[in-house]
């Protein structure tokens, strides 16, 4: 990388335009809004995290070494509420999309700047909103919000907290509306949909069910506050109200949501594996459509959360056959990377070993996501570890995964600067083994029948919650060595240059960190994206 | 892959061009796009709160039917006819701007608003307010004894939460207008530039038409004339 080490002349770019406080917390600047995202969600997660420790922690003894059982409820709650709400589901559309949309599509800013800004501040709202319920008094219904526990037995600060997300939905919806437009209207000249990274293209299918997912569940928890303070019986069966109605209402959004959470990571690490194995993706147009694909089916098997509710068999027959369904564009996804792998001349750097972790993680929680979609299965396993092992395989292993290693990837380009690669490396392989001894335990422990929720169990599960949570330790090390290096590379990081990993797309075209309309001249793109092996032809000829 | 066939345009902000953008078409395009999208969420919105009120309605049906009698059917009519005629004179306001007719413009915008505030007003004072005296309000003030009671509020729990929703989106909309009055008033519009105008327009005749679902959905399905 030494070629890219060149001093380069003193510029202007979007960092150092302006210093002042002002000119970031009033910035209409896609880059810089994207930072502002970082920022918090960096914090959420942070508390979050600390959640979870707590839990682990109590866990380690099976009466429960730390916290009452009402502490714990309302740690598994606010852990939940901030983790998916406040950090999964902005994470990578809100950090990297904000970043990254407009510059690979060779706009030079979303559509509609002040409208993302607006969105950053409902986003942090909601989430303060949220932060104020955990001081107030915290949460103990669970990120899921079930009635009538939520609307009718609630004796804490539920209302705050669904408020909280309630808003923080609004800034879902305006990124979602803000990324559409902005893909339908602002590529550069010669940008053809077929040539749009495939970055693009999970964005595109993210937004998709921004827009069509997030009314509703803010209109279920505004339901339910309105259930709460005027004690009508929407939901309340003593009143004729159906409880299992909210869920449908929640889960219609809820189980599409995590493919908000999965689907860019998705994005994030098909840019990932051509990157590093040099090579043009295999099946461009089954990757792209694969991801419209599970945004559609998505909305169709948010039944399979209630195989155990009052769902009549056949409405749980239809919603397993379609759960399984999704596994097919999964499937061509996780089968395109490997043929894209095949062959490559692959190197690993940090960001690859993120994409690589990834595909073994999720293929981990997808195939176990096919089990509970089985109904019988679902009788055994619903509300045991085996689900709460499932969605962290999807959702930290799937999702975190492809969050951090699009950051790493993309970090030279957002602050102009490399990190340590030997730290980046050594921090990816902790964090994936401390993943697998976290939540690998708790399969068997589901399996074996130990339910969630509850802050005690029984003394036969004591050595595998032991594993667990001296694996969450080596995880959560490994989550803040990044942290570290980043912030220190930020300031003091070697000069990265424009094109530190000799990536093709249009981002590593501009300079590093990109000027404020982020290219000197509107680019016109003339070929498909890739274009690795003609690059590397051309190297041979060379 | 880059060559520099166009350049930048710098736009200052007097011009009725935003920076991020190329030229009118496209700002024209993206922002209409923005706002059907933007719709298109309402739809979900309110198609939740429509689909519990449908599902509950089958269960309950005589219940639904019994709260149905008990709304005001000719006020609300009256009001349906208020709301299109207020769609009307929105519809004209848009003509008005892009024929860059100022005075037009400012008669119909202010129009629109009277309509919108006879309809607030008597859905306020002539409907809610009674409904409230007459114990209909199911939490606040619940006295009705018939048959059913229970579900018959339920009824009623829906009619609040969809007139009041629906109320909402209007008196946001009204603040808009009084918005956009004043920008017309300061000769902000003109056959160049009137997007604003004719977005509103799109958000104006969506409340009209959810009004117009809500109507029969609340006061007619069922009814004996
Ligand atoms: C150090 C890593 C983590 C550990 C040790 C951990 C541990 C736990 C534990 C013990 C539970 C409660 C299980 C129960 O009894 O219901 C839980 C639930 C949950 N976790 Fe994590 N977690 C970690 C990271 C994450 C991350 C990074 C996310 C999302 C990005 C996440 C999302 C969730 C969700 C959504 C729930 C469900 C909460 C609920 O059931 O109400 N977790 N986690
Ligand atoms: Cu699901």
């Amino acid at each position: 990388m030494s070629s890219a080490e060149v001093a380069i002349e003193p510029r202007i770019h979007y960092l150092n335009v302006d210093y002042s406080i002002k000119s970031w917390l009033l910035t209409t600047d896609h880059k810089r809004i994207a930072w502002l995202y970082l920022m918090s969600i960096t914090f959420f997660f942070t508390i979050g995290g600390l959640a979870a420790t707590l839990m682990r922690l109590n866990l380690l003894e099976p009466q429960g070494l730390l916290v009452e059982p009402e502490t714990y409820n309302k740690l598994f709650s606010i852990h939940g509420i901030i983790m998916v709400f406040l950090f999964l589901v902005p994470s990578i559309p809100a950090v990297l999309g904000n970043f990254l949309l407009p510059i690979m599509l060779g706009a030079r800013d979303v559509a509609f700047p002040r409208l993302n800004l607006l969105s950053w501040y409902i986003f942090m709202t909601g989430g303060s909103l949220v932060i104020y319920a955990v001081i107030a008094g915290g949460v103990d219904t669970g990120w899921t919000f079930y009635t009538p526990l939520s609307s009718l037995y609630l004796n804490t600060h539920v209302m705050a907290a669904a408020g909280g997300v309630f808003i923080a939905g609004f800034s879902s919806i305006l990124t979602g509306l803000n990324f559409v437009v902005t893909i339908h209207k602002m590529r550069a000249p010669g940008l053809t949909w077929f040539r749009l990274p495939l970055f693009v293209w999970s964005m595109y299918a993210a937004s998709i069910i921004f827009i069509i997912g997030t009314p509703v569940i803010a209109i279920s928890l505004a339901l339910i506050v309105i259930e709460h303070f005027f004690h009508v019986g929407l939901f309340d069966p003593a009143l004729g109200g159906d409880p299992v109605l909210f869920q449908h209402l929640f889960w219609f959004y809820s189980h599409p949501a995590v493919y908000v959470m999965v689907l860019p990571s998705m994005g994030v690490i098909s840019e990932l594996i051509t990157a590093f194995s040099k090579k043009k993706i295999f099946g461009y147009h089954f990757v792209a459509f694969s991801s419209i694909a599970i945004a559609a089916i998505g909305f169709l098997v948010w039944g399979h959360h209630m195989f155990v509710s009052s769902q009549s068999v056949y409405a749980g027959l239809v919603f397993s056959a379609l759960s399984m369904a999704v596994a097919i564009p999964s499937a061509i996804k996780v089968f395109n990377w490997t043929a894209t792998l095949y062959k490559g001349s692959i190197s690993y750097e940090a960001p690859m070993l993120y994409a690589l972790g990834f595909i073994g993680l999720f293929t981990i929680g997808g195939l176990t996501g096919l089990y509970l979609a089985s109904i019988g299965v679902d009788q055994h396993v619903h509300d045991t570890y085996f689900v709460i092992a499932h969605f962290h395989y999807i959702m930290v292993g799937g999702a975190v995964m492809g969050y951090l290693g699009g950051i790493h990837y993309w970090w030279p380009k957002m602050t102009g600067r490399l990190y340590p690669d030997g730290w980046a490396r050594v921090s990816a392989i902790i964090i994936f083994i401390g993943f697998n001894l976290t939540f690998f335990p708790q399969f068997i422990l589901g399996y074996l029948g130990m339910p969630r929720r509850y802050a005690v169990y029984p003394a036969e599960f004591h050595t595998l919650n032991v594993v667990s949570t001296a694996g969450a330790s080596i995880l959560g090390l490994g989550y803040v060595i990044p942290l570290i290096y980043l912030a220190w590379s930020a300031r003091y990081g070697p000069i990265a240059g424009p094109n530190p990993w000799k990536a093709t797309g249009l981002e590593w075209t501009t300079t590093s960190p990109p000027p404020t309309h982020n290219f000197e001249e509107t680019p016109v793109v003339t070929e498909e994206p890739y274009g690795y092996d003609r690059l590397a032809e051309e190297i041979q000829v060379a | 892959m880059i060559d520099s066939r166009r350049k930048y345009k710098l736009h200052n902000s007097q011009t009725a061009v935003y920076e991020q953008f190329d030229d009118r078409t496209q700002q024209h395009e993206a922002s209409s796009l923005g706002m059907w999208i933007f719709l298109a969420t309402e739809i979900m919105f309110f198609g939740a709160v429509f689909t519990a009120y449908t599902i509950y309605r089958n269960l309950f049906t005589t219940a639904f039917e019994a709260g149905s009698h008990l709304l005001n059917t000719p006020v609300g009519a009256f009001n349906t006819v208020v709301l299109i005629g207020s769609s009307l004179t929105m519809a004209l306001a848009v003509h008005a701007a892009q024929k860059g007719k100022r005075k037009q413009l400012m008669a119909y915008l202010v129009s629109t608003m009277c309509l919108g505030s006879v309809f607030l007003f008597v859905k306020f004072v002539l409907e809610w307010m009674h409904e409230y005296k007459d114990g209909l309000a199911p939490g606040l003030h619940w006295t009705y004894a018939g048959p059913q009671s229970g579900h018959v509020a339920m009824f009623f729990c829906f009619y609040f939460i969809l007139t009041g929703i629906h109320a909402t989106h209007m008196i946001v909309g009204e603040g808009i207008m009084v918005v956009l009055l004043y920008m017309a008033w300061k000769g902000r519009f003109s056959t160049e530039r009137y997007n604003p105008i004719e977005m509103f327009g799109l958000y104006w005749h969506f409340v009209d038409i959810v009004w117009i679902f809500l109507f029969p959905l609340l006061y007619l399905l069922g009814a004996h004339f």
